[in-house]
């Protein structure tokens, strides 16, 4: 009995029927994993093994590679801080203490109701609204303790569940590496969409979750945010301050 | 002209300034090393694809920009390359490789297995800055952790090389470590919960180049300065691998691979590599043992003394009692595999010049007809895997001669080799082949007549759809040079259907065979004469008869009985004396029932062995015999090659060589069989056996000879020109230990001169008879030459419940009940279960489920198994494992039949 559902794995099939070689879909073959259990399980590792004609012992050794791949079960939020040097300057390191006292858990760990794994990362390329965390990799600039407070308040809420859907889902890799091929899900037959490239990176989903500047700061973020969800993002905001 | 130079073809290089001639599609680091320029390496392993991982190989290389570091094992030759290995940029990079290497590297040698025989050590030392700027914290593991049952990690140590990795999917195929994690938390890692099993993990511990991989067996055994060493042949199965053979205080405490270009290219298998155990074993046989009745009448009237501990002289006085008494055609002589060649000659001698019988054969009713074996025309194993197409009518080869399964996956894989199988279940191979012929069981010789044919085939043969059958046999007849790797495909199928197949597609233009016989020197037995009908040098007994009898002495005139003839006969009460040469037929014969009945009813048993076993059971008398590493001798694999077994340590009590008990027994007779040292027994062989005339012993105890030489092909006794030396990052624990020590040549030499070596042909002595060859027309002839006619088949019946009659297919796993698995503590418990596999619709029909006993019934005999479905077992067949511990499938066969057909039924639980 597979663990993947009927629609993935109908959707990994049509993954490895895009390549010469069954194993170069094992990378978005992983993603749809995570998608549906949250993490890469290793009940699913083994499918996607026996998929791609691999043991299950090079599946992990691929996916242990990346970090954006979890091996345990994480929360329904992966919370990443940035540490790396503009973020540790805006006090970066004051807002990890916070949070990890706030959420009684540190980076590595997930709190108690599954509902936050909290991490420490690398430059996470918001330089410019430092010091910044990711939330399933959804920008949140210009962080502080009590936006923070917000923010967490707001997802435990359910109120950013359009724009912070639950650790794994797939949105933009989805469309980016042509999972749509398969059709099983969407209905969408046919050829792989053509994807543009710079349409794709600044979709709605990402761009509407950076935060702006709190009124009357002015700084930075303006050339990230789309005019269309800036409204969204700065209620949100709001709420917060 | 092709525009790249061909492979091979000569390619102008410059070398730290001097000239070099390199092979065009070489890396720099094997040209370099040709040349004499060592350039030290860790990931880089002449047998394996080079990925360019651990930087240590960096040299400059000289391009349109000036120099450049670039690493030696990544980079082909070219014409007009110009390369410098040693100069401050190459020494300040080695220094900066080897640095952060050592940053993690825990330096915890004094308790490492790998001190004193390690590449990161020697070249750290060669090479290295010799100390460190790191006063951090290393990174910490837990350690050691198992990733098998026999292979252990240490992840602190690992430099991430990847060489076991690289092994375990290129080589093997079997991909069961992977590299996990990244940066700092690299390591090595099996997938929780399923261990890196394999035939051949043993290997992923010989070329680690740090101790991060660790052999359970060997595990704090001995430290490397201590261990001596001899070269010697692994004699596990009959491929004939090279191997050191490592002692410390007179004990085998390891087997490391030697690498051999012609056969095992310093693999081995699991088995070749850990069974050593067992020479230690407790169980071995030091004293001979015989039965004394008991002097008083203690009420057990009737039941045979226990075997108990005699001298030699009693011993073997029972003995040759027993053989004065007996006439030459009720004696036989069962089995003689163990044996290295010249104890093979010297029991052969015995037999003929001495018992007066021909009843002799060292193969135990699993194997093929012995003048076959002989007669057809040999190929190589590097013929083989160098051949177009490769048919295999041939049991697993993974697990019968597991390195040779190495070597054809390379060339299925890399070469341009096809392989095209004809098995009644899947192999390890199957997924290589180029197509997998699923015959009905017992009727391989229809599939083989069919494709060795000229009519294009349009109906089915044997099962196998028509289509199937003719694009093999379009394949087969359109491609020259076929090499046919031919065995047993299931031992609960008659050996005829193997026999005729063979002398089927011998009638094939251009054939040759590869033997897939597995016992250990089986072919040495052949070739040397254990074979009823068969005298040393694969000479037919009516052709040699005059020859022999000018160097030997009166020997019979009819061809003798083969082990299931002499089997049947002792059954019948005929036989008076069965010579158990270092064979167990209870366990090793198809057919278990005939084997006990046999020896039951022989009037006296005498069993040469190194262990009690379940055939020593119905011993009288058991002689201890001294095995490999042991004594010296010499071993002949599948292709013919003769190779040189060398001695480490001592025999276990008064156990001694096979030879010298044949040798006591005939003085006992009354009779000189001339074998006072092996020195006089190859001379003798080199005068009597024209196949090995040239072949000189001490060629084979030389370095230059370590490969051996083949005979009974055109080029009988070639020896390579050029002998690679070790490489020491590749074979470090072999390098680091002393090597080859062989006698002085010149004295030996002059030895053999006195004793008369080389044949000595002068009037009026006869000439000496070619070896058998079987060729084009002698599949007609079959019927009146001794090979084995069909034999009777098998009447159909159906199970309760209207479940047909199923077709048994038994074949071995590497691991499974024989002595010496069993008496190796760190395998014995590897086997599989016994369990029966079915197909799923058959399993569906019985209305059982996967783990359900079934009781599996054939005329013979009756055995309870645990079913499991598989979808590559055919239908109508059942696919079991012969001789696991706890099951002995030989129950089932009935050795007479062509195939063995059981009738299944469920045991309701409780039953």
């Amino acid at each position: 009995m597979p663990h993947l559902s009927e629609d993935n794995l109908e959707r990994a099939r049509a993954l490895v029927a895009l390549y010469p070689e069954k194993r170069s879909a094992l990378i978005p073959a992983l993603h749809l994993l995570q998608e549906q259990d949250g993490y890469v399980s290793p009940e699913g590792i083994e499918d996607v093994a026996e998929l791609l004609g691999l043991t299950p012992a090079e599946v992990r050794g691929t996916a242990s590679f990346y970090d954006m791949f979890h091996l345990e079960p994480v929360g329904k939020y992966v919370v990443a801080v940035c540490t790396n040097i503009a973020c540790m300057l805006a006090g970066a390191y004051e807002l990890l203490h916070h949070i990890e006292e706030s959420l009684g858990t540190h980076p590595g760990g997930t709190t108690e109701d599954g509902m936050f794994t909290l991490e420490d990362a690398e430059c996470l390329a918001l330089c410019g609204n430092a010091p910044c965390v990711t939330v399933n990799w959804r920008y949140f600039g210009d962080m502080t303790p009590e936006r923070w407070e917000a923010l967490a308040e707001d997802l435990r809420a359910g109120r950013l569940d359009a724009e912070v859907p639950p650790h794994g889902t797939l949105c933009r890799v989805r469309r980016s590496v042509g999972l749509l091929a398969g059709g099983a899900a969407g209905g969408a037959t046919g050829p792989m969409p053509a994807v543009d490239v710079t349409t794709s990176r600044t979709t709605p989903a990402m761009a509407s979750t950076v935060l702006p500047a709190p009124a009357g700061d002015g700084a930075g973020g303006a050339a990230s945010r789309s005019p269309g969800t800036g409204a969204q993002a700065g209620r949100q905001a709001g709420e917060g301050s | 002209m092709p525009e790249t130079p061909e492979r091979g073809a000569a390619v102008n290089i410059t070398l730290d300034g001097r000239p070099v001639v390199a092979r065009a599609g070489e890396m720099l680091i094997a040209a370099a090393e040709r040349a004499g320029t060592y350039i030290p390496r860790f990931c880089y392993h002449p047998r394996m694809k080079p990925v360019g991982m651990c930087r240590m190989c960096l040299v400059e290389l000289k391009g349109p920009r000036g120099f450049s570091l670039q690493p030696a094992c990544y980079v082909p030759v070219a014409e007009g390359m110009e390369a410098v290995t040693e100069s401050p940029a190459v020494k300040k990079a080695q220094d900066g490789v080897l640095e952060f290497l050592l940053i993690n590297h825990p330096l915890d040698c004094p308790v490492c297995d790998k001190g004193g025989e390690c590449p990161l050590q020697d070249q750290t030392l060669a090479y290295g800055p010799g100390e460190t700027r790191f006063v951090e914290e290393k990174r910490h593991w837990d350690k050691p952790v198992p990733v098998s049952s026999l292979v252990l990690i240490d992840r602190e140590r690992c430099i991430q090389c990847a060489r076991c990795t690289r092994f375990a999917e290129e080589v093997a195929g079997e991909p069961g470590i992977d590299l996990a994690g990244r940066s700092d938390a690299t390591e090595v890692a099996n997938y929780p919960g399923q261990p890196y099993d394999s035939n051949f993990s043993g290997n992923v511990v010989q070329i680690c180049p740090v101790g991060a991989l660790l052999a359970k067996p060997y595990r704090f055994r001995a430290r490397p300065w201590d261990l001596q060493q001899v070269e010697t042949t692994c004699t596990m199965c009959a491929l004939g691998c090279r191997v050191a053979a490592q002692s410390s205080a007179d004990e085998v405490v390891r087997f490391l691979g030697v690498d051999s270009d012609p056969v095992n290219w310093g693999w081995l298998c699991d088995k070749g590599r850990f069974l050593f155990e067992a020479l230690n074993s407790p169980r071995r046989l030091s004293y001979p043992l015989a039965r004394r009745a008991e002097p008083v009448g203690n009420g057990s009237s009737g039941a045979r003394a226990p075997l108990a501990e005699v001298s030699w002289s009693d011993a073997l006085s029972e003995v040759v009692t027993h053989l004065a008494e007996a006439r030459g055609d009720r004696i036989g002589v069962i089995g003689g595999a163990r044996l290295p060649n010249e104890d093979a000659y010297v029991w052969s001698k015995l037999a003929r010049s001495v018992l007066a019988t021909d009843n002799v054969d060292a193969q135990l009713g699993d194997g093929l007809p012995a003048d076959l074996v002989a007669g057809l025309p040999r190929a190589t194993i590097d013929e083989a895997c160098s051949a177009p197409l490769v048919l295999l009518v041939a049991p697993d080869i993974k697990e019968e001669l597991p390195v040779l399964y190495l070597r054809l996956r390379h060339a299925a894989r890399e070469g341009g080799t096809k392989l095209l199988e004809v098995s009644p279940a899947a192999t390890g191979l199957t997924g290589l082949c180029a197509a997998s012929l699923r015959y009905r069981p017992g009727e391989l010789a229809a599939v083989a007549r069919a494709l060795s044919g000229r009519e294009k085939v349009t109906a089915d043969v044997a099962g196998v759809p028509a289509a199937e059958v003719e694009a093999a046999r379009a394949l087969v007849a359109s491609t020259p040079g076929l090499v046919v790797v031919l065995g047993r495909p299931s031992l609960s199928e008659s050996a005829s259907g193997a026999a005729q197949a063979g002398l089927a597609l011998a009638e094939l233009p251009g054939v040759s065979f590869l033997p897939a016989l597995r016992r250990a020197n089986v072919h040495g037995a052949i070739d040397f004469g254990l074979a009823p009908g068969l005298l040393p040098g694969r000479v037919g007994l009516a052709e040699g008869s005059e020859w022999f009898e000018h160097h030997w002495g009166p020997v019979p005139a009819q061809p003798g009985l083969s082990t299931l003839g002499m089997l049947d006969r002792a059954a019948a009460g005929r036989m008076d004396v069965l010579v158990l040469l270092g064979a167990d037929p209870v366990s090793d014969c198809p057919d278990r029932a005939l084997a006990k009945q046999a020896l039951e009813k022989a009037r006296f048993v005498v069993a040469v062995d190194a262990f009690e076993n379940a055939s020593t059971a119905y011993a009288d008398v058991v002689l201890p015999a001294a095995i490999y590493t042991e004594r010296r001798g010499s071993f002949t694999n599948i292709e013919g090659r003769v190779s040189w077994l060398g001695q480490k340590v001592t025999a276990p009590g008064t156990a001694r060589p096979d030879w010298m008990i044949a040798a006591e027994i005939a003085t006992r007779l009354g009779r000189d069989i001339g074998a006072s040292s092996l020195d006089s027994v190859w001379a003798e062989i080199r005068r009597v056996s024209p196949l090995h005339a040239s072949v000189e012993p001490d060629l084979l105890m030389s370095y230059r000879g370590r490969d051996g030489v083949v005979v009974g092909t055109d080029g009988t006794g070639a020896v390579p020109a050029e002998v690679s030396p070790l490489d020491p990052m590749a074979a470090h624990g072999i390098s680091s230990a002393e090597l080859h020590p062989a006698p002085p040549g010149e004295l030996r030499s002059q030895l053999h001169r006195a004793l008369g070596a080389g044949p000595v042909l002068t009037e009026g002595t006869p000439v000496p008879p070619p070896p058998r060859r079987i060729g084009l027309g002698d599949l007609e002839a079959a019927g009146t030459s001794g090979l084995p006619a069909p034999a009777h088949r098998a009447g159909a019946s159906a199970s309760p419940g209207g479940v047909p009659a199923l077709r048994l297919v038994a074949r071995r796993p590497m691991w499974d009940g024989g002595t010496l698995v069993q008496e190796s503590p760190s395998v014995r418990e590897l086997h599989p279960p016994f369990t029966v596999a079915l197909h799923p619709d058959d399993l569906a029909r019985l209305g059982a489920a996967g783990g359900a006993a079934l009781r599996l019934v054939s005329r013979r005999g009756s055995l309870v198994a645990p079913v499991v479905g598989d979808k590559s077992v055919s239908p109508g067949t059942a696919l079991v494992p012969f001789n696991v511990p706890g099951a002995a499938v030989a129950e089932l066969v009935d050795a007479a039949s062509d195939w063995t057909e059981v009738t299944v039924e469920r045991l309701e639980a409780g039953s």
